[in-house]
């Protein structure tokens, strides 16, 4: 028959797409990269991977269903030699009709009722010992405020392992004191995705994430919601640790600067007076209490953290240098207006070494090495 | 039932004659000034490929971007710059307006008109169309193209320029551009709701109508109703953008949540805007091509009809990670699941369609085979974002893009390239070319798999949308590889469907009038229709009357052809039994030829073309600019030609 020579065509493709799914299933789960929602660390995660992997299981196996009856109906149904082409013409079948009205929304109530009860216990307000964390989302990085221990830091924040952790996140920051668009920074989406889902910082709005991390490590995550010119760059990272570790973070947290940074109420000679007198960087940040926010990262005990820079780049010297000088480089920011005076609206951190206002040197490398090992001090 | 009867009376009234009337019928001008909805829909199928090449090329160049990390195709404002037009480009400008295109050419002719309603709004609808997107697009000269994402959240994009969140005029030029889409969308909508709800021929009843003119039915009040509240959204967000309204600013009292309720409000129904169209396509192919009649039709129309209303019930799930309460996201969620059931009984539909059929492989029936499968895993990926809770780790990732693309490139694109092979005969008296098209199939079909299918794995692996970089260590590299590959596949396979479509125009094979032995009234006429579509109105006895003018069926409901011609000598469909009397008997040489007198376009009287919509819409334009750039040089100029334009447009009778 003609048809036979044609079947081991199609067994062949079918076999490739069998291979081809085995394949995407095999490395479906992915790399360990701190990031991935197939590996939950946290209960939040955990609950939401318990919801997921059933529901995916189904979607596959109707979508198996659907298309297994769309091919077996083309293959057997076809135009070809022999079989006439004056088939029996069939308008509906009522009852066919309502089953397949009936299954699939007998399916999705199945589906609906744990997922309701998983929305409504994700949002249960955690009680007992919870470490409270206030975040504010910014463009292009994320504050973190501890209320209770009163620690401000930036880019990368630490809770300890087994604990209930409430975030409170925010896209306005409440504590500064500002008015118009400065007070608020745009939408941004909170998204650690091995410890839960993501939650947006809405200007005006206050929301909540809970969760509570079932193993130490490194979790990554970054903004979620485009939020303008560095959406991409905009990272941060949670370090789960022992309660212990926790304690001493916390202490040395809440610890004064390394150095001091002002004396007799002035900024002390050398790094301190570049940063305060000659680079202003003080309009934003705030280098000697890790108690208060500020526009910019807190930047008092900016030597602990691992990551810097949008939470984007690791803290060495090397890439300290050079944000130093020319920030935008590294993050893409359009920020030169903060440089003219009187300070105008602006978002991100400038260059000083270009595009610079008229008539103003830029920066030496000289001075950036000198910031840099200052704030290097400053574990 | 002619669609100017009465202008044939008019006394002849003293008016101000700028204008000579155009009376082109071939070259430059008649496209200019034509009124035809052939015409028109002709000029927005071009106008629209035009906008998916473009659409294409910033894919081409986010994909570009993404092939490795640390990308440096694109700087960061660039590469923001590329999603959000392609996004904007495919939604506004390829998608609806491609959609119309196939029910400017086909409603008419499915119904058995000869033309819409309102010839001279559709003709003014093509050409705001045109200049809105040209207008957006000459914002790659004017200071800036749009970079705030297509659905532009606040305050990122109402925040004044001075604010200094989104470089240059991008946002502006968006809103003021979107509005002005609008317009030409609402004008197409209230014309495809008046043409089908009053010009359809004698006995063709609403139940009996083509799924697809059902179809673009809902799809036109969805139309008529959505695009206002995204037009109030947009005008409020140039408000604040440039006036200081504060609607959207928090520190001032403004919420930029109500900025996601009303554009969501429209964009839901708008997704179902792009995609019924898409339904409507291959429940007209299916049937055709399995030589059966669609199964369960009325099921089929009211599954539409539901989705329609259910559409408007579902915004928020695009919201499920703002905050707004577990109540509010259950209730959207469920509302969301509820949407699949109307969704499965029209795939299952179109199976029972298939099945005990006699299936013809062409290329339009393997496109929309195509659509079925592809479309259910677009549906399946939708009922993973009802569930709220697993919806917070796919939203804003890679996830979302491989799911909504399985629903408007796996399912609007598909059926549409479908229906591009399936109705090209009926334009050109010409096939495609069924090799070339086949191949354009395969490459896209695997293309499309390859781009989008590793999307849902690597957003799950943590990687967000529009991010211009990713770091090399997080594992996601071969993924977009893959994409990469696949998305110039895609390339590959559009640009033969060009070449097709435009060498196949002169070269293809001729077709005559009826080449797939297809079931619906645009069928009955010739192939390319003539300009008044019938030369005499047809009479419909019944659901497919067309395919009963061929066949009839037998005791066990098996297929029996009926003689060309020889109705009334043979047994006829007992529904459409006393069309014999009226039109086939009057048809010597084949059921509805025209007759040879009106073939000569005696007796009929078609509207004139027209200057007048064209010069209204050049005003347009130019008062955008004076928005945009706040300049008020540009707005006398603007509101004379919209003025000059009405006031013509007015006073001319619709044919002379």
């Amino acid at each position: 028959m003609k048809d036979r020579s044609t079947r081991p065509g199609w067994r062949a493709t079918l076999t490739l797409l069998a291979a081809a799914v085995i394949v995407l299933g095999a490395c479906g789960g992915g790399r360990e990269n701190g990031q991935n929602v197939f590996k939950p660390n946290g209960t939040a995660a955990h609950k939401i991977n318990n919801l997921f992997t059933p529901v995916a299981f189904i979607a596959v196996g109707v979508l198996v269903f659907v298309v297994g009856l769309l091919l077996v109906a083309v293959f057997k149904f076809r135009e070809r030699p022999g079989h006439p082409t004056n088939v029996k013409q069939v308008h509906g079948n009522t009852p066919l009709e309502i089953t397949w009205t009936v299954i699939p929304a007998l399916i999705l109530a199945v589906i609906a009722v744990p997922t309701v009860s998983t929305i409504f216990d994700l949002a249960r307000k955690p009680t007992g010992n919870v470490v409270n964390i206030n975040v504010v989302g910014k463009q292009w990085w994320w504050q973190f405020e501890y209320p209770q221990e009163k620690i401000v830091t930036a880019d990368e924040f630490v809770v300890p392992v087994d604990t209930q952790v409430r975030l409170t996140l925010r896209a306005c920051d409440p504590t500064l004191g500002q008015s118009g668009y400065t007070a608020c920074s745009v939408i941004h989406s909170f998204w650690i995705p091995e410890l839960a889902g993501k939650q947006d910082a809405v200007p005006g709005r206050t929301s909540h994430l809970n969760f509570k991390a079932d193993k130490t490590g490194t979790f990554l995550g970054q903004c979620a919601q485009y939020c303008g010119l560095a959406h991409a760059r905009m990272r941060m990272r949670v370090k789960v640790v022992t309660v212990a570790e926790y304690a001493d973070w916390v202490r040395s947290q809440q610890a004064g600067p390394a150095q001091p940074f002002l004396v007799d109420g002035k900024a002390a000679p050398g790094a301190a007076s570049l940063i305060a007198n000659r680079y202003q960087c003080t309009n934003c940040h705030i280098f000697d209490d890790s108690k208060k926010p500020s526009y910019g990262p807190n930047l008092t005990h900016l030597a602990s953290r691992e990551v810097f820079a949008s939470g984007d780049y690791p803290l060495t010297r090397d890439n300290l240098v050079k944000w130093v000088m020319d920030a935008p480089s590294l993050v893409p920011m359009e920020s030169q207006k903060c440089l003219e005076p009187p300070p105008a609206t602006c978002v991100g951190m400038p260059s000083f070494t270009k595009h610079l206002p008229a008539g103003r040197q830029p920066m030496s490398k000289q001075d950036a090495e000198t910031i840099a090992d200052y704030l290097l001090a400053h574990k | 039932m002619t669609t100017v009867s009465d202008a044939v009376t008019t006394v002849p009234v003293r008016r101000i004659d700028i204008f000579r009337r155009p009376k082109a019928t071939t070259g430059f001008w008649s496209w200019l000034t034509t009124v035809d909805h052939k015409k028109i829909g002709i000029m927005y199928a071009v106008t629209a490929l035009v906008f998916l090449c473009l659409g294409g090329i910033e894919a081409l160049l986010i994909r570009a971007q993404l092939a490795q990390p640390n990308g440096t195709v694109l700087t960061a404002n660039q590469y923001n710059t590329m999603f959000t037009m392609h996004g904007t480009t495919m939604v506004f400008l390829m998608g609806m307006p491609l959609a119309v295109a196939f029910g400017n050419y086909l409603v008419p002719l499915m119904i058995g008109a000869r033309d819409v309603a309102f010839p001279r709004l559709n003709c003014f609808g093509y050409w705001v169309f045109l200049f809105g997107g040209i207008f957006i697009y000459s914002s790659f000269l004017l200071g800036g193209a749009p970079n705030g994402g297509w659905f532009g959240y606040t305050p990122l994009t109402s925040a004044p320029m001075s604010a200094g969140y989104l470089p240059g005029h991008g946002p502006d030029f968006w809103a003021v551009g979107i509005v002005m889409l609008g317009i030409g969308s609402v004008t197409s909508a209230v014309n495809f709701i008046v043409t089908v709800l009053n010009m359809r021929a004698p006995g063709m009843t609403l139940l009996r109508m083509p799924v697809f003119v059902w179809m673009m039915l809902v799809t036109a009040f969805l139309t008529a109703f959505a695009m206002p509240l995204v037009t109030a959204a947009l005008t409020m967000v140039f408000f604040d953008r440039n006036f200081g309204t504060n609607f959207f600013n928090a520190s001032a009292g403004g919420d930029p949540l109500l900025y996601q309720h009303l554009f969501w409000l429209f964009g839901h129904p708008e997704v179902y805007i792009l995609i019924l169209p898409g339904m409507g396509v291959v429940s007209e192919i299916l049937p055709v091509f399995s030589r059966k009649p669609l199964f369960g039709y009325a099921v089929v129309v009211f599954s539409g009809i539901a989705i329609g209303f259910l559409g408007w019930g579902v915004w928020a799930h695009h919201m499920f990670t703002t905050g707004l309460g577990p109540v509010a996201i259950s209730a959207f969620g469920i509302s969301t699941m509820l949407i699949a059931i109307p969704t499965g009984v029209k795939i299952f539909n179109w199976l029972g369609t298939i099945w005990g059929g006699s299936v013809r492989l062409t290329t339009a029936m393997l496109f929309a085979l195509g659509f079925i499968a592809m479309f259910t895993i677009g549906g399946l990926s939708g009922v993973l974002h009802a569930v709220v809770p697993s919806d917070t780790q796919q939203h804003d990732t890679y996830f979302v893009i491989a799911h909504f693309h399985y629903v408007l490139f796996g399912g609007l694109v598909f059926a549409l390239f479908g229906g591009m092979f399936y109705w090209f005969p009926k334009l050109y008296g010409r096939y495609m070319n069924e090799k070339l098209g086949k191949l354009t199939f395969w490459t896209v079909l695997v293309g499309f798999n390859l781009t989008f299918f590793p999307m849902h794995l690597v957003g799950l692996q943590g990687m967000p949308r529009r991010t211009y970089t990713y770091p090399k260590n997080m594992g996601w590299d071969i993924y977009n590889q893959i994409e990469s590959v696949g998305a110039f596949i895609i390339a590959l396979g559009v640009l033969m469907l060009i070449v097709n479509l435009w060498v196949s125009r002169k070269h293809g094979v001729p077709a005559g009038d009826d080449p797939w032995d297809a079931r619906t009234l645009e069928w009955s006429t010739s192939s390319p229709p003539p300009e008044y579509n019938f030369a005499e109105i047809p009479v419909v006895h019944g659901r497919d009357d067309w395919w009963h003018h061929k066949y009839t069926e037998d005791d066990e409901g098996r297929l029996v052809r009926l003689p060309r011609g020889g109705a009334d000598d043979d047994p006829v469909p007992a529904e459409s039994a006393d069309a014999a009397g009226t039109t086939v008997a009057t048809a010597p040489s084949g059921p509805l030829e025209p007759a040879a007198e009106h073939a000569q376009g005696h007796g009929v009287h078609m509207p004139d073309p027209s200057y007048w919509p064209f010069v209204m819409c050049l005003g347009i334009p130019l008062m955008g600019y004076a928005a945009v750039f706040q300049n008020v040089w540009f707005v006398p100029f603007g509101l004379v030609l919209i003025l000059f334009g009405l006031f013509g447009w007015a006073q001319e009778p619709a044919t002379e």
